[in-house]
């Protein structure tokens, strides 16, 4: 049951990411983005995973007013040309490439709804489990695992976040210094 | 069946990727394909009928033990997730100053990109 | 140029939002100290943080939400989450011995699922939550206070901050 919901919530996301893509308009374009990450918040909340629910919503309203912030007060409407022949057929040979390379890779795959720790007894999520209430005192596995287990994780993330806020003031503050100068 | 339908999305972000001009389109398509790694990480680790990782005070541990989902791709696509917003952001930095130089979007007209 | 004498969005908007964002922000700081019990945490909480601030910017303006929480006093609660993670990370070498080692009293006397439980976990969640929250906010404001105009074929980078450099 809970599969065939999944599924069509995929389809729908597929249709929004294409229309997306597809459509003429940037702000139609970026508008049409926030219902696929909608669903995809959905389909976490009924995968078992609230956390990420959470964070997947808030998430999806900030990155559209940062995606607008980009294009308000531009020419909007974009002329779509088609590129040259050879560009596009070998696109496509690449997406096809990488299509048989997947679909192989699937085949390989524990069906859908056994995950991999249940096959192998020596998974650490085994452990976090069983012994992460004893272990930690956190009743909330996830933020265990998180901050406790694997906290270089969590080290390494919030170093990212800080260099990419970095990267962005570097990129639009050295034409200002430079007009200072003038 | 679930995963193909996963894989075909990220298909059709790295086909706008590859086949956009605009440099909007590209992030956007860019960012599909991080809703779709995201999205199979956390389908892999799902079980069936499974709870949510998350004990509350009645609960045995053997019994969430036997029922939970998979709480170590949750904690790894939870940092992820906010990742790619700082990304997003750095992108739509390039962006606009890509604008602000050449006067358009479309990355074909950027010829002059060797400075 | 209008667009610097304008100061936010109509009326309705603005008092709805100044109804409400004391309760966004309540919620966050519930998603970020209950993250050990319940289903949240550092990362969900942050990013609601980030959502109070960049509403009172888009419904009061940018001059006001600036004057609220300054990008000087943004920048600093950015680099003092980031400091007192790694302080509390550091500690436990101190304590015991290990890098990232629970130091704290893991379990409340009268058992467990308390508010005072889990040792580090809840301060390693306020400390994510205001990094993450200040990094957000940071990114609305960088992207916000420069803008590009478009004149005569050519984009023309303007900035709308204040020269307090020169």
């Amino acid at each position: 049951m809970i599969e065939i919901v999944i599924g069509v919530l995929l389809v729908f996301m597929i249709i929004g990411s294409i229309i997306c893509l597809e459509t003429r308009d940037l702000l139609s374009a970026i508008i049409a983005i926030v219902p696929v990450g909608y669903f995809c918040g959905i389909i976490y909340l009924l995968l078992g995973a609230p956390d990420i629910a959470i964070t997947q919503m808030v998430v999806e309203v900030l990155s559209l007013i940062i995606l607008i912030r980009a294009t308000i007060r531009r020419d909007l409407t974009t002329i779509e040309e088609e590129r040259d022949f050879f560009g596009l057929v070998s696109t496509f040979a690449l997406i096809f490439v990488f299509f048989i390379f997947g679909m192989e890779a699937m085949r390989h795959l524990p069906p859908f709804g056994t995950p991999s720790f249940t096959l192998n007894p020596s998974a650490p999520s085994n452990r976090y489990l069983m012994m992460g209430l004893k272990e930690t005192g956190a009743g909330n596995i996830v933020s265990s695992v998180i901050l406790d287990y694997r906290g270089y994780d969590t080290l390494g993330e919030a170093t990212i976040l800080f260099t990419s806020i970095l990267g962005a003031l570097a990129l639009l503050r050295v034409y200002a210094r430079k007009r200072g100068k003038k | 069946m679930i995963y193909y339908l996963c894989f075909i999305l990220f298909l059709i972000g790295l086909y706008g990727v590859c086949c956009k001009k605009n440099v909007v389109k590209i992030i956007l398509g860019l960012w599909i394909m991080e809703y779709s790694v995201n999205l199979f990480l956390i389908l892999l680790g799902y079980r069936k009928n499974g709870i949510p990782p998350i004990m509350s005070k009645e609960m045995d541990v053997i019994e969430f033990y036997k029922k939970a989902v998979d709480p170590l791709p949750q904690a790894m696509v939870l940092t992820s997730i906010v990742i790619g917003l700082g990304v997003l952001a750095l992108m739509v930095t390039v962006a606009i100053r890509l604008y602000q130089r050449y006067g358009t979007f479309d990355i074909t007209e950027m010829k002059k990109l060797k400075g | 140029m209008k667009n610097n004498e304008e100061k936010g969005m109509s009326l309705i908007v603005k008092t709805v939002t100044r109804w409400l964002k004391g309760f966004i922000f309540l919620f966050g700081a519930y998603i970020v100290v209950f993250g050990h019990l319940s289903p949240g945490g550092g990362f969900p909480g942050g990013v609601v943080f980030a959502a109070t601030f960049i509403l009172l910017t888009l419904a009061f303006g940018r001059e006001y939400a600036l004057r609220k929480i300054g990008k000087i006093l943004a920048s600093e609660l950015d680099s003092l989450g980031a400091i007192l993670f790694l302080i509390l990370a550091s500690l436990g070498i101190y304590f015991t011995g290990i890098f990232f080692s629970n130091f704290i009293e893991k379990f409340h006397p009268s058992g467990n699922f308390k508010l005072f439980s889990a040792g580090i976990i809840p301060l390693c969640n306020i400390s994510i939550g205001m990094k993450v929250g200040a990094s957000l906010f940071m990114i609305f404001i960088i992207l916000s206070v420069v803008r590009v105009i478009f004149e005569d074929g050519k984009g023309k980078l303007i900035t709308t901050e204040k020269k307090d450099k020169k």
